[in-house]
C-alpha cells in the first residue's frame, strides 16, 4: 500500500456526549494523523446529530467515536439509527472508551464494527481503521 | 555554603568516584542494568545512586526545616498523622439522590470520615436532567440534581452540623453550594458550623477537565464571587479546590500538574487582591487536589515541592503574613488513568501503592479509587476494599506515626528540588505570558498536555513504558474481567425517576417567585454584582440548575474551546 492511498482515507473522531475526557480521541486522532490519513476532529460535547451531519458534509470513510461518561449504549444507538436514515450506514463505526464486557457484544449488533477498550495499542486501532477506510473506498469503486 | 562541611563533601566525592571506578564496573558487568536510562513517569532521568552530594546545596534549616513551620516542606501540622488521620473521603454519587444517600450512609458506617459527592454530567455542565442533551447520561457518572429537592433527598438523615462534604462542581459552584446552605438551614445547622469543599477551579476545566461553560474571564469572575461570599458566610468551607488532578489525569507530567496548579492558584490570588481583598482574609480558605500517580517517589516528592512552592509564592509574591494563609492545604486522589481494564482485581495494588505516597506525602484527605472504575462508577464491593485500603495504611503499617519519613533521604530531597526547579520554569513562562488566564486562552497549557499524552502513549507502545496486563504479563483475562461485580444501573428508569421528581418540584413550586428570583439574578450579573446571595434565593425559591445556569449564560456568554491535537 502507498502513503497516497492511506492519505485519501478521511477519519472523523468525535467526542459524543457529555464528558469532556479528550485524552484518548485526542491521541487517536493524532496517531491517525501521524499515519497519513486525514483526521477531523470533532472537539467535546456532540450530539448524534452533529456528529452525523459532519460525516456526511465531510464525505469521511470511518467515523472512531469516543464515549467515557457510560452513556454509550444510549448514545450509539442513536447514531447508529440516524446512520441509517442518511443512508450512511456503509461508513464503518468504531468506538473507544471505558466499555464494560457485557456491553460490547449489544454495541457490535447496532452496526459498531469494533470496540477499543482501553489499553489498545494505537497500532491496532491505526490498521483496523486502515483497513476499514480502503474497503469503504473499494466498495465506492476508488 | 552548604551544611556539609567541606573536607567530609571532598572525602565523599573521592569514595564516589572510587566506587564508580571499582566497584561499579564489576558489578555492571555480571548484572547489565535493566536500562540505558531511567527515569519517572514523568521523564526525569534518575541516578542509579544518591548522595549528601545531591543534596549538598539544600540548607535544611529554610529549605526543608519542621513541620508546621515554613516552608512547610514536611507538613502543615507539627504533629500530622499522629493527631488525627487524613480524612477519608471517597467520591462517590449515581442515580438518582436516594441511590445517593444509600451509598454516603453505607460508607459512613464502613468507617469513611468525610463525604464526597460525584455529579453526573448534565448536572456538571448545568442541563437539567430533561434537555434532550442529557438524554442517556443522568445518574451514569455520578448522581443527578435538578433543584434543591434531589440535594434534600441526598443529605436525608446525614447531620451538615457533623460531617464534612466535598461537591465536585465547577460552572455550577454557586448553585450546588446554595442548595447544600438551604439544606444545612432546613436541618437547623448554622452557617458558620457547615463544612466542606467546593471544586469551583475554572481555569483547569479549560486545561484538562473541559467541563467548562463561561469563557475564562467570567468564569473565574464567578467562581471567586463564591470565595468571597463564603469567606464571609461560611468560615469553614473551602470554596475552592485548586486541582491538578484532572491536569495529571489528561496527560501531564507531574512537574506539569504542579506547575499549572500553582499558576491556577496565583491567578485567582490575584484576582481577589485586585477586587481590594487583603490575601491574609482569604487565602487560608484556598484548598488544593492533587493526583497520587503509581511512579512512587516521584509523587511524594511533589506533594513536598508543593507545599515549599505555595508558602513561597503566599509569603514572596503576595505579602502574605498569617501562617495559615502559607498552608497548602491539599486532597488526593489516586490516578484514575492508572487503573487498567485488563486484569481489574491488580488495580487495588496500584491503589494502595498511590495512597501510600499521598500519605507520605503529607495529604490531609484522600480518596482511593475502585478495582471496576475503568469500567463504571464502582459497586459496593468495590469501594469498599478502597476504603480498606485507607484503613489498613492508616492503621496496620505504622507510616502515619512518624512526620515525613522520608525526609533527608539523599533521593527524596533531590527529586523534590528538581521538580521544584523545573516547575518554577513553567509557572515563570506563564507568567511572562501575562499569567494562567492568558496562557489559557493561548492554548498554552493544553498544548502541553496534548504533547506529554501522546508521548507517554507512544513510550507505552514502545515498550519503554511497562504496564502490567497491557504491554507485559497480559493475558486472555476476558473471564476475570466478566467475573468483576459491576454497579446495575438502568440508566433509562433512573432519568424516567428523575424526570419525574424535577416536574414534580416544577408544577408545586411558586413559579412567580422563581421567576422573580431569576430575574434579580439576572439584574445583579448585568451589574457585576457577587451573584452568590441571587442564586441562593432562586435555588430557595426550587429554580432548577438549568434555569439558573441558563440565565448566567444569557449574562455572560459561552466558551468555545480552541482545538489543539
Amino acid at each position: 500500500m502507498t502513503i497516497t492511498e492511506t492519505e485519501r482515507i478521511k477519519v472523523l473522531v468525535a467526542k459524543l456526549g457529555l464528558d469532556g475526557h479528550d485524552r484518548g480521541a485526542k491521541v487517536v486522532a493524532r496517531a491517525l494523523r501521524d499515519s497519513g490519513f486525514e483526521v477531523i476532529y470533532t472537539g467535546i460535547r456532540q450530539t448524534p446529530e452533529q456528529v452525523i451531519e459532519a460525516a456526511i458534509q465531510e464525505d469521511v470513510d470511518v467515523i472512531g467515536v469516543s464515549i467515557l461518561s457510560g452513556a454509550h449504549m444510549t448514545l450509539m444507538k442513536r447514531l447508529m439509527e440516524l446512520l441509517r436514515e442518511y443512508g450512511a450506514e456503509d461508513i464503518p463505526v468504531f468506538l473507544g472508551g471505558t466499555i464494560p464486557i457485557p456491553d460490547i457484544e449489544p454495541i457490535k449488533r447496532m452496526g459498531v464494527r469494533e470496540v477499543f477498550l482501553p489499553g489498545t495499542s494505537l497500532k491496532e486501532i491505526v490498521e483496523m481503521v486502515r483497513q476499514a477506510g480502503l474497503e469503504r473506498r473499494k466498495r465506492r469503486g476508488w | 555554603m552548604t551544611d556539609y562541611r567541606e573536607d567530609f563533601l571532598k572525602k565523599l566525592r573521592d569514595k564516589v568516584e572510587r566506587w564508580e571506578r571499582e566497584t561499579l564496573p564489576k558489578s555492571l558487568s555480571r548484572y547489565p542494568e535493566r536500562m540505558e536510562r531511567f527515569t519517572t513517569l514523568s521523564g526525569i532521568e534518575v541516578k542509579r545512586i544518591y548522595t549528601p552530594l545531591d543534596i549538598k546545596d539544600t540548607h535544611y534549616l529554610e529549605r526543608i526545616g519542621l513541620p508546621g513551620e515554613y516552608p512547610y516542606t514536611r507538613g502543615i501540622h507539627a504533629t500530622m498523622y499522629r493527631g488525627r488521620i487524613w480524612t477519608m473521603r471517597m467520591f462517590s454519587g449515581f442515580g438518582t439522590a436516594e441511590d445517593t444517600n444509600k451509598r454516603l450512609k453505607f460508607l459512613v458506617e464502613h468507617g469513611e470520615t468525610g463525604l464526597s459527592l460525584a455529579f453526573d454530567y448534565p448536572t456538571l455542565l448545568g442541563i437539567d436532567s430533561d434537555d434532550p442533551m442529557a438524554h442517556g447520561e443522568v445518574g451514569v457518572t455520578g448522581v443527578a440534581v435538578d433543584t434543591l429537592k434531589d440535594m434534600e433527598i441526598i443529605f436525608d438523615g446525614i447531620d451538615l452540623g457533623t460531617v464534612t462534604t466535598n461537591m465536585t462542581i465547577n460552572p455550577p459552584a454557586p448553585i450546588l453550594y446554595s442548595m447544600y446552605l438551604a439544606v444545612a438551614e432546613k436541618q437547623g445547622v448554622p452557617r458558620e458550623k457547615i463544612g466542606g469543599t467546593t471544586q469551583n477551579d475554572p481555569l483547569k476545566e479549560f486545561i484538562a477537565q473541559k467541563s467548562y461553560i463561561f469563557p475564562p474571564e467570567p468564569a473565574v469572575k464567578i467562581a471567586m464571587d463564591l470565595v468571597e461570599y463564603s469567606v464571609k458566610n461560611t468560615p469553614k468551607w473551602n470554596p475552592i479546590s485548586i486541582s491538578g488532578y484532572h491536569i495529571r489525569e489528561a496527560g501531564s507530567t507531574a512537574v506539569q500538574e504542579l506547575a499549572f496548579t500553582l499558576a491556577d492558584g496565583i491567578a485567582y490570588v490575584r484576582h481577589l487582591v485586585e477586587r481590594g481583598h487583603d490575601v491574609d482574609s482569604f487565602a487560608h480558605r484556598l484548598s488544593f487536589f492533587f493526583d497520587s500517580h503509581i511512579n512512587f517517589f516521584e509523587e511524594i516528592a511533589k506533594f513536598r515541592a508543593a507545599r515549599r512552592m505555595w508558602a513561597k509564592i503566599m509569603k514572596e509574591w503576595f505579602g502574605a503574613k498569617k501562617e495559615r494563609s502559607l498552608w497548602l492545604r491539599f486532597h488526593t486522589q489516586t490516578a484514575g488513568v492508572s487503573l487498567t481494564a485488563q486484569q481489574p482485581y491488580n488495580n487495588i495494588v496500584r491503589t494502595a501503592i498511590e495512597a501510600l505516597a499521598a500519605v507520605l506525602g503529607g495529604t490531609q484527605s484522600l480518596h482511593t479509587n475502585a478495582l471496576d472504575e475503568p469500567y463504571r462508577v464502582p459497586s459496593e464491593f468495590a469501594a469498599k476494599i478502597a476504603l480498606r485500603t485507607q484503613q489498613i495504611i492508616a492503621y496496620e503499617t505504622g507510616v502515619a506515626d512518624v512526620v515525613d519519613p522520608l525526609a533527608g533521604s539523599y533521593y527524596v530531597e533531590w527529586l523534590t528540588n528538581k521538580i521544584e526547579e523545573e516547575a518554577w520554569r513553567y509557572i515563570e513562562r506563564i507568567e511572562r505570558m501575562g499569567g494562567m488566564i492568558e496562557a489559557v486562552r493561548k492554548g498554552y497549557p493544553q498544548k502541553e498536555l496534548t504533547e506529554a499524552s501522546y508521548r507517554f502513549q507512544r513510550e507505552v507502545e514502545e515498550g519503554i513504558r511497562k504496564i502490567v496486563g497491557v504491554n507485559i504479563f497480559t493475558e486472555e483475562d476476558e473471564e476475570e474481567i466478566r467475573n468483576v461485580p459491576l454497579l446495575d444501573i438502568d440508566p433509562n428508569e433512573v432519568e424516567e425517576r428523575q424526570i419525574r421528581r424535577l416536574r414534580e418540584v416544577k408544577r408545586s413550586r411558586d413559579n412567580t417567585r422563581v421567576e422573580t428570583t431569576l430575574n434579580n439574578l439576572r439584574d445583579a450579573a448585568r451589574k457585576g454584582e457577587n451573584i452568590v446571595p441571587y442564586i441562593l434565593e432562586a435555588v430557595k425559591a426550587y429554580a432548577t440548575e438549568g434555569e439558573i445556569m441558563n440565565v448566567l449564560k444569557e449574562v455572560y456568554g459561552v466558551w468555545t474551546e480552541p482545538i489543539i491535537y
